[in-house]
């Protein structure tokens, strides 16, 4: 028995080659990680993912099959697809919100400006009047 | 002199894929029609035939729909994004959630100060009320299970055109 295989070569009982796709990315410590791909994915499938990415991205990917296995064995109907819904919910809920807010600061906005305008009105009265009261005047001296 | 019997011309598409007999209580049939060859050839690439075939076996027969198309839509996006696959989607939606937030924190705190400063002779109006009070706690979903991915999301970010959100037949 090779002590040193990594998860995948372990759970599919074989031999750990030197270049074992797996080994980086499933170590010995961590079986249930690759028992999950596995289950959801396959190993075949797994390696062939891995394969085709530069090896500087293949941890990255890895992490989320792992993560998207998990989430299809909790939720087999859904999987992260159901969070995918979720969030696109809440962000339309919050878009509309905003969209309500906005709306509202502006009408806010447009009433708060609307007092300066009084003042020349009031102007323009009191030039009326002064004008009525002096031919008025002009009239009441006569 | 042989008789010929009309073949059957009713294969689901994973069977045509399979290159075997569609039998009467194929798995596959109801969700994968023949007239859908790219469906099952997606799901099969990512996941392969027996997997799913086992996924749909324990799920309940009236959600096998449901997983069938969640399980075709997240095969789509992880062969747009072999990388992250919908693991990148969910961390961009994330950031918008947490942008939006943000967002609504400052919409509300300026709110307050026009209705603060310019409510004297306007009182509230209902509306107003239930924007205050009904504002903004949006949690944003799942957030723990992104932490480590938090690094990665602005890389992602950069991947956006790929997700086409507008897909996702839940809604």
């Amino acid at each position: 028995m090779n002590p040193g295989r990594c998860a995948a070569c372990r759970y599919l009982r074989r031999k750990c080659p030197p270049d074992c796709i797996f080994s980086p990315h499933f170590p010995p410590n961590a079986p249930r990680k690759f028992v999950s791909v596995h289950r959801i994915y396959g190993a075949s499938n797994v390696a062939k993912l891995l394969q085709q990415l530069p090896p500087h991205l293949r941890a990255e990917a890895a992490e989320s099959l792992c993560l998207e296995a998990q989430y299809r064995i909790e939720n087999p109907v859904y999987g992260c697809v159901g969070l995918v819904s979720l969030l696109q919910q809440q962000i339309h809920d919050a878009e509309k919100q905003l969209a309500k807010i906005r709306a509202e600061i502006a009408v806010l906005k447009s009433q708060a400006q609307q007092p300066q305008a009084a003042p020349q009105e009031n102007l323009l009265d009191i030039g009326s009047n002064l004008s009525f009261s002096n031919h008025q005047a002009s009239y009441g001296f006569m | 002199m042989r008789s010929q019997e009309p073949r059957s011309t009713s294969s689901c598409a994973a069977c045509k894929l399979l290159k075997r007999r569609c039998g009467p209580n194929c798995i596959f049939a109801p969700y994968f029609r023949s007239d859908e060859p790219k469906k099952f050839a997606k799901v099969h690439k990512v996941f392969g035939a027996s997997n799913v075939s086992k996924i749909l076996i324990e799920v309940p027969e009236e959600q096998r729909e449901d997983t069938v198309n969640s399980l075709a839509y997240e095969a789509e996006v992880r062969l747009q994004d072999p990388v992250y696959g919908c693991i990148g989607a969910i961390a961009l939606l994330q950031r918008k959630m947490v942008e939006l937030q943000h967002d609504l924190t400052l919409a509300r705190a300026r709110l307050a100060l026009y209705a603060g400063t310019y409510s004297a002779g306007i009182g509230y109006t209902e509306s107003d009320r239930f924007s205050m009070a009904a504002l903004g706690e949006f949690p944003v979903a799942c957030g723990g299970i992104m932490n480590s991915f938090s690094q990665t999301s602005y890389q992602v970010n950069q991947d956006a055109h790929l997700y086409d959100f507008t897909q996702i037949p839940y809604i």
